[in-house]
C-alpha cells in the first residue's frame, strides 16, 4: 500500500512547551484516530530546527559539517507522520485533520520508492 | 470526477465509520444509521463542489448527519403522537441522540466502532452478508465497489446488504459488544470475516484477476483497526500477524507478465521488509499473550517460518512441520492436512510427502480440489515418475477456474 509524508511545518521561533492542553489533546485524537484507521506507520515531533547539524560534500572529497538547518528559511519540519492510505486523496483527507490538530501548515509527499536492503538481494 | 468529488470520497471512506456508529448508538439500528450517515453524505456532494470544502468536513458531516436523525426520530414521534408519555420517551430520546453526536465530534468513539463491526458480524446473518456490510460499513465502499470486488452484479450486491440490514432488524440484534463467554465466539466471527475479505483480494477465486490489492488493505485496516479495539485477545494480533505477512510478499507474487510465482520461485528482495518486521511484531505480542498455540498464531508462524528464510532453501521445514501437527490438534481440516503433507515433502523427501498426501486423497472433501493432484504431480515429479506426474497436472488444469492458476501449471507441463 502506498505510503505518505505528511509533515507540519512550525516557524523557526516555535516553542513545543508553549502548545496549549486543547492543541495536545487535539494531537492526540488525531492519532488515536489515525492508530484506530489503521493508517499510522510512524509519527513524530522534531526538536528545534537550531539543533540540526547540516553536511554537505566539499570539492576535496570531505564532508562540511555545520550547526543549524541546512536551508535557511523561516519555517521548518516540525513534526511528521508516515501514513499508509490507498491513494493521495485519502492522505491529504488526513492532512486536513493534522491542519486544524496542529494549528500549523501541512505538507504530504508521497513515497516515490522504499529501497530494499543491498544484502537480501545479494543474497540472491 | 471532479476534485471535490474526489475529496468528498476520500472523507468519506474516512469518517464514515465513526458516523455510522454514533449515529447508530441512539437509533439502535445499524441499517437506519446507515441510511442517515449516507443523506449526510448526499447533501456534501450538493453543497461542497459550489460552497467549497469546509474546514472540518468531519464535523460538517457530523452535524449534517445529527439533524437527519433528529428529523428521523421526530418523524417517529408524529406516527405514535397524543401518547404523552411516548412523546416523553422520544423527547428524552432525541436529547440522547443530540448528546451522543455531540460527544462523537470530540471524542475517538472506539466503543460504537466495536460494536458496529460486531453487530455487521453477527453470527445471525449469512457470511456473505457479513462480508458486504462490514465492507460497507467499517471499510465505507460503495455497493459498486463490493459488486465489482466480488464479481457480482451490483444488483445481487445491493440485495445482499438489504436483506442482511433487514436481518439484523428482524431478529432485533442490539447494538452491543458481546461479553464474558459469547464475546470468544463473536471476535472469530469477526475474524473470519476479515480472513475472508484478505483471502478474496489476495487470491480470486475466479477469473482473470490474481489479486485485487483493495481488498487486502481493507482487510488489513480493519485487522490494524481491531488490534487497538481488543488489544487483549491473541488471535486478533495473530491474524494481523497472518495477513501482514502474507501482504509482505505481494510485490514477488506476480511476474513481469502478470503471471503467478510460486513462493519457493519468488525474488526475495521484493519481500517487504518493514511489513514483515510489522508482522513478526504482531506474532510476538499474540505469543506474548500466550496465544501462541491458536488457530491464527499458528498459521503466522507457518508464514514467519517462510519470511525468515533468506533463501527458499534455507527454510525450516522441519518446524513448519511440527506447527501444522499442532494445526491439526486444533483445527483438524483436509486442506491443513494437504499443506502439511507438502512440508513433510519438503522436510522429509518427495516419497514421505506423498504417502502423506495419499493418507488424505480418499476424503471426499478434496474431490474436485485442484491442488490435491497438483502436489501430488509436484512430488511425482520429484520422484522421477514422468508419466504419472503429468496427468495429475493435467487434471489440476481442469479443475481450477483461476486462469493465472492455470497458466502456472501449463508451464510446468513445459
Amino acid at each position: 500500500m502506498p505510503q505518505y509524508l505528511v509533515a507540519i511545518h512550525h516557524p523557526d521561533n516555535y516553542v513545543p512547551s508553549s502548545e496549549d492542553p486543547a492543541m495536545i489533546e487535539d494531537i492526540h485524537a488525531l492519532n488515536r484516530e489515525m492508530i484506530a484507521a489503521g493508517v499510522r506507520i510512524f509519527a513524530g515531533g522534531l526538536s528545534a530546527a537550531s539543533n540540526a547539524k547540516s553536511l554537505r560534500a566539499k570539492p576535496d572529497g570531505g564532508v562540511l559539517i555545520t550547526d543549524g538547518p541546512y536551508l535557511e528559511t523561516k519555517e521548518h519540519v516540525g513534526g511528521f507522520w508516515i501514513l499508509e492510505t490507498a491513494d493521495m486523496d485519502q492522505a491529504v483527507a488526513w492532512a486536513r485533520k493534522a491542519v486544524i490538530a496542529c494549528r500549523a501548515p501541512v505538507e504530504v509527499r508521497d513515497f516515490l520508492f522504499r529501497p530494499v536492503p543491498k544484502e537480501a538481494t545479494e543474497q540472491h | 470526477m471532479t476534485d471535490s468529488h474526489k475529496t468528498i470520497e476520500a472523507v468519506w471512506k474516512i469518517e464514515s465509520t465513526r458516523l455510522i456508529a454514533a449515529i447508530a448508538r441512539v437509533t439502535h439500528d445499524i441499517g437506519i444509521a446507515e441510511e442517515l450517515a449516507q443523506d449526510a453524505l448526499v447533501t456534501a456532494l450538493e453543497l461542497w463542489p459550489e460552497e467549497g470544502i469546509p474546514r472540518n468536513p468531519a464535523a460538517w458531516l457530523m452535524t449534517a448527519a445529527k439533524r437527519r436523525a433528529l428529523d428521523f426520530l421526530r418523524r417517529g414521534s408524529m406516527l405514535v403522537q397524543k401518547h404523552e408519555e411516548i412523546t416523553r420517551e422520544l423527547e428524552f430520546q432525541q436529547q440522547q441522540l443530540a448528546d451522543a453526536m455531540d460527544q462523537a465530534l470530540d471524542q475517538v468513539i472506539d466503543d460504537d466502532v466495536l460494536r458496529l463491526i460486531f453487530t455487521a458480524c453477527h453470527p445471525v446473518l449469512a457470511v456473505e452478508g457479513r462480508v458486504a456490510l462490514t465492507l460497507r460499513l467499517i471499510c465505507g465502499l460503495s455497493t459498486a465497489e463490493i459488486a465489482r470486488a466480488f464479481l457480482v452484479p451490483e444488483k445481487t450486491l445491493g440485495q445482499r446488504i438489504f436483506r442482511a440490514k433487514k436481518t439484523l432488524s428482524e431478529a432485533h440484534v442490539p447494538f452491543e459488544t458481546p461479553r464474558g463467554d459469547e464475546l470468544r465466539e463473536r471476535v472469530a466471527s469477526v475474524l473470519s470475516v476479515i480472513y475472508l475479505i484478505f483471502n478474496e483480494g489476495y487470491t480470486a477465486t475466479a477469473g482473470e484477476e490474481w489479486m485485487r490489492a483493495a481488498l487486502c488493505e481493507d482487510a488489513l485496516r480493519l485487522g490494524r483497526m481491531l488490534v487497538q479495539l481488543l488489544p487483549s485477545e491473541s488471535e486478533v494480533h495473530a491474524l494481523l500477524a497472518l495477513m501482514e505477512l502474507q501482504a509482505s510478499r505481494s510485490r514477488a507474487r506476480r511476474g513481469s507478465k502478470g503471471e503467478a510465482v510460486l513462493l519457493k520461485d519468488q525474488d526475495r528482495s521484493l519481500w517487504d521488509d518493514a511489513q514483515i518486521r510489522r508482522g513478526l511484531a504482531a506474532l510476538g505480542d499474540a505469543q506474548r499473550l500466550g496465544g501462541g498455540a491458536k488457530y491464527y498464531a499458528l498459521q503466522a508462524a507457518i508464514a514467519a517460518c517462510h519470511m525468515r528464510a533468506r533463501t527458499a532453501e534455507a527454510t525450516d521445514w522441519e518446524r513448519i512441520v511440527l506447527l501444522y501437527d499442532a494445526l491439526m490438534q486444533i483445527s483438524p481440516s483436509p486442506i491443513v492436512a494437504l499443506n502439511r503433507a507438502v512440508a513433510v515433502g519438503m522436510a522429509q523427501g518427495p516419497s514421505a510427502g506423498l504417502a502423506a498426501v495419499d493418507e488424505i486423497a480418499a476424503d471426499p472433501a478434496l474431490a474436485g480440489y485442484h491442488l490435491l493432484p497438483s502436489v501430488r504431480g509436484d512430488l511425482l515429479m520429484k520422484m522421477g515418475n514422468f508419466i504419472q506426474a503429468y496427468e495429475e497436472v493435467q487434471r489440476a488444469i481442469t479443475m481450477t477456474q483461476n486462469v493465472r492458476e492455470q497458466e502456472l501449471l501449463t508451464e510446468r507441463l513445459k
